[in-house]
């Protein structure tokens, strides 16, 4: 019992699982359908993946009781068959109690599509791409800018991300009942505030002290540990999902199956980013921001406030992480460590495009958003996130200063 | 409300192998972060691989003792691959590599590719039968005083755990009086001078970040042995975090700072752990606005706090004058 905080002891014993039989019907006669892919997961984190036998049967055995998501991969169904009601990709819900082996039923028919070609695959796993690109590049972009004005590798900027999401869904599904869009306002309002705060209260005060880099990181992941419990103390462990939206049933663009907020989060983070692009570019107060990145004491030397830029680009980095929180959550779960959980593909796409860039991390973020999904051609799903993770460390082995990096950011 | 239930908590924690683990992984971190300089925030990634490489060489057939060298060997090249392509780089991109590698390895063995030989999130049990085996101690028995008492079989592994702290003590007090000892300090005080003397950075931190990964590997072979059972989730980045309050706590680049560090940091925890359990057991408004589970997140919560308040306002921790140490040199 000593050593409850490094190894708690996991309820092994009862074997909790979770399978079902694949099967469809013709001629009432029952088929087994062989090879599917089904993922079961929790707080959006995979457990395990299984195929299903020559007989359809599949089984995932679970670490213990609790709720699971368990979604079925509808591009590994053979050709001519397809799920009766294609919302039921996903069953987000199920619940399995002390030593349950729960079974749970994907309904399948004759697919009026046939099988899925190459081209609806690939189709499908772009948009997968682009969507993680575009929640990633909102979060990865204030990282950056962060970054590029004060030299500060901020881990704390994942709480950002969740406090975003989380603030949100109070405003949403707790007591005010907003809908969604509406709640992402003050949300993202809120911790464009909490950006500041952090900014002019927290930093601004270190900066002075002359605290040195390493040691300010150091407080960056003190931060983003108190902060995470603080989340969790009040929003608990559980991952929730918005009640708008949820479950909406996929269109069909070109041939391929489309959800459309997926693609609503496409296009709000394409919009919001060309947005930040012409601030940054045309704005003084972008200008100013840029010359800071650039060169500190000659910025300063100009003229320009360095202590109001950097607050502005505190607010400016949180608002955006906040929205990317939001639609992170909008498409996946929210919970109170999914900052955390995406916090190293943010590193990534910023390492690809070039710490302390803007528009490289924005091409970065979408690079590596592509390349997660698009790995799950080889890898299995469970192991997506560690395609995004070896971009950069090789992408570091390669050209450290990014696509778009100058080379004297390396030192 | 029981006083001594708490300080038993604490007191059984500080001499138990939760600490002798913590203290050996610090221990290793120091040299990494305390002497070095290095930013290692993957750190748990090094006693990950001493785990896994124990239990499965024991899971492929392997005697125990054949484990607990492959883990080490896997630590100090897991350093090797680690360090070469990202200790060249700046501070920063390090700090992000190895906490990203770190990440990779837990998804990896967690995956249900892996599971065939990492036994996947279940891991692996059963592996440390001999080494209980050799236990001197009735493993039933119970030995201490009053409430402070734990058992024979937690003993024998409080007895080894001891052991190999003061041997890594030792080594690394001998590593540092040592001329690659002070190119060290050197290199983390200022690496351009150290450089213009000739000295190949580069190399010592190198050896630096393996030596400390191989110390850190012993760390997590104790906590397996002691567990008997080893699984992905024991390795979640927050152990590293703890790790580095214990080294900052003690006073990074001090010989025993670690070992202080460890003790001091676990007493506080598990007293703490043990007060918010009783407090919201027994007083009343306590127990109405916070459940059991929300009880014990609050010393996560102190764990983040201490960590920014020591390196801003004593980054030399309790041991060491404020004259050297890493957060000064960056």
């Amino acid at each position: 019992m000593l050593l409850i905080l490094a190894f708690p002891l996991v309820a092994l014993a009862q074997g909790e699982t979770i399978g079902g039989t694949l099967v469809y019907r013709t001629d009432g006669e029952r088929n087994p359908v062989e090879g599917v892919t089904i993922t079961v997961s929790q707080d959006g984190t995979p457990i395990g993946t299984a195929v299903s036998d020559a007989e359809g049967r599949w089984e995932v055995p679970l670490p213990g009781p609790g709720t699971y998501q368990v979604s079925l991969d509808p591009l590994t169904l053979p050709e001519g068959v397809a799920l009766t009601d294609p919302a039921q990709v996903e069953l987000s819900n199920v619940a399995v109690i002390g030593g349950q082996r729960r079974s749970v039923i994907f309904p399948l028919g004759e697919g009026a599509t046939g099988g899925v070609s190459t081209y609806v695959r690939l189709g499908a796993l772009l948009v997968a791409g682009l969507k993680l690109g575009a929640t990633i590049a909102l979060a990865a972009v204030g990282l950056s800018l962060i970054y590029g004005v004060t030299r500060l590798v901020n881990f704390a900027h994942a709480e950002l991300v969740t406090l975003g999401a989380v603030i949100a869904y109070l405003f949403h599904a707790g007591g005010p009942g907003w809908p969604l869009v509406v709640a992402a306002i003050p949300a993202v309002l809120i911790v464009a505030g909490f950006g500041w705060l952090q900014g002019r209260y927290l930093w601004q005060p270190l900066r002075k002290r002359g605290t040195a880099v390493l040691s300010l990181m150091v407080v960056s992941i003190g931060l983003s540990f108190a902060l995470r419990s603080v989340i969790q103390l009040f929003f608990g462990g559980l991952p929730v999902a918005y009640p708008d939206f949820a479950g909406q049933p996929a269109i069909d663009v070109l041939g391929i199956p489309m959800v459309p907020k997926h693609l609503a989060t496409i296009g709000v983070s394409i919009v919001v980013l060309l947005l930040v692009t012409q601030f940054l570019q045309r704005s003084r107060t972008g200008t100013a921001m840029r010359a800071v990145s650039d060169d500190r004491d000659l910025a300063e030397s100009s003229g320009i406030d360095v202590n109001r830029v950097i607050q502005v680009t505190w607010i400016l980095a949180a608002l955006l992480a906040a929205l990317g929180g939001v639609l992170y959550g909008l498409n996946e779960s929210i919970s109170y460590d999914m900052g955390f959980r995406i916090l190293l593909l943010l590193f990534a796409a910023v390492v690809l495009g070039g710490l302390g860039t803007a528009y490289g991390v924005m091409a970065g973020a979408f690079a590596v958003g592509i390349v997660v999904e698009m790995s799950t051609l080889w890898l299995p799903a469970e192991l997506k996130v560690v395609s995004g993770l070896v971009i950069l460390i090789a992408m570091l082995l390669i050209r450290p200063q990014g696509i778009f990096g100058a080379r004297e950011r390396i030192g | 409300m029981d006083w001594t239930q708490v300080l038993a908590a604490g007191v059984i924690a500080t001499i138990g192998p939760v600490t002798a683990g913590y203290a050996l992984s610090a221990i290793g971190l120091n040299l990494q972060f305390g002497y070095a300089g290095l930013l290692n925030f993957g750190h748990v990634a090094f006693m990950l691989v001493g785990a896994y490489g124990t239990a499965m060489t024991v899971e492929f057939g392997g005697p125990l003792w054949l484990g607990v060298i492959v883990g080490v060997v896997a630590a100090v090249l897991l350093g090797l691959l680690l360090g070469i392509p990202t200790l060249r780089l700046r501070a920063d991109y390090f700090a992000i590599t190895s906490i990203a590698a770190a990440e990779v390895l837990r998804l990896v063995v967690r995956s249900s590719w892996a599971e065939p030989q990492t036994g996947g999130v279940f891991g692996i049990q059963g592996f440390a039968t001999d080494f209980h085996r050799l236990n001197p101690f009735p493993a039933t028995e119970l030995y201490g005083i009053g409430q402070f008492v734990v058992t024979g079989r937690t003993l024998w592994v409080i007895v080894v755990g001891w052991i190999l702290v003061l041997i890594a003590t030792l080594f690394v007090a001998r590593l540092i009086r040592s001329p690659w000892g002070r190119v060290l300090k050197a290199i983390r005080e200022d690496e351009d001078a150290t450089r213009s003397f000739g000295k190949n950075v580069f190399a010592y931190k190198l050896q630096a970040l393996m030596i400390g990964g191989a110390i850190a590997s012993l760390a997590g072979i104790l906590f397996a042995l002691e567990q008997q059972s080893i699984y992905p989730g024991a390795f979640e980045p927050r152990i590293t975090f703890i790790l580095y309050v214990m080294v900052i706590l003690g006073g990074a680049g001090s010989i025993w700072g670690a070992v202080l560090g460890a003790a001091v940091f676990n007493f506080l925890f598990y007293a703490t752990d043990t007060l918010m359990a009783r407090l919201q057991a027994n007083v009343d408004w306590i127990g109405a606005i916070l459940s059991p589970a929300e009880a014990g997140l609050i010393k996560y919560f102190l764990v983040g706090i201490a960590l920014m308040l020591l390196i801003v306002y004593r980054p030399q921790g309790l041991l060491r004058s404020r004259d050297e140490g890493p957060a000064d040199a960056a």
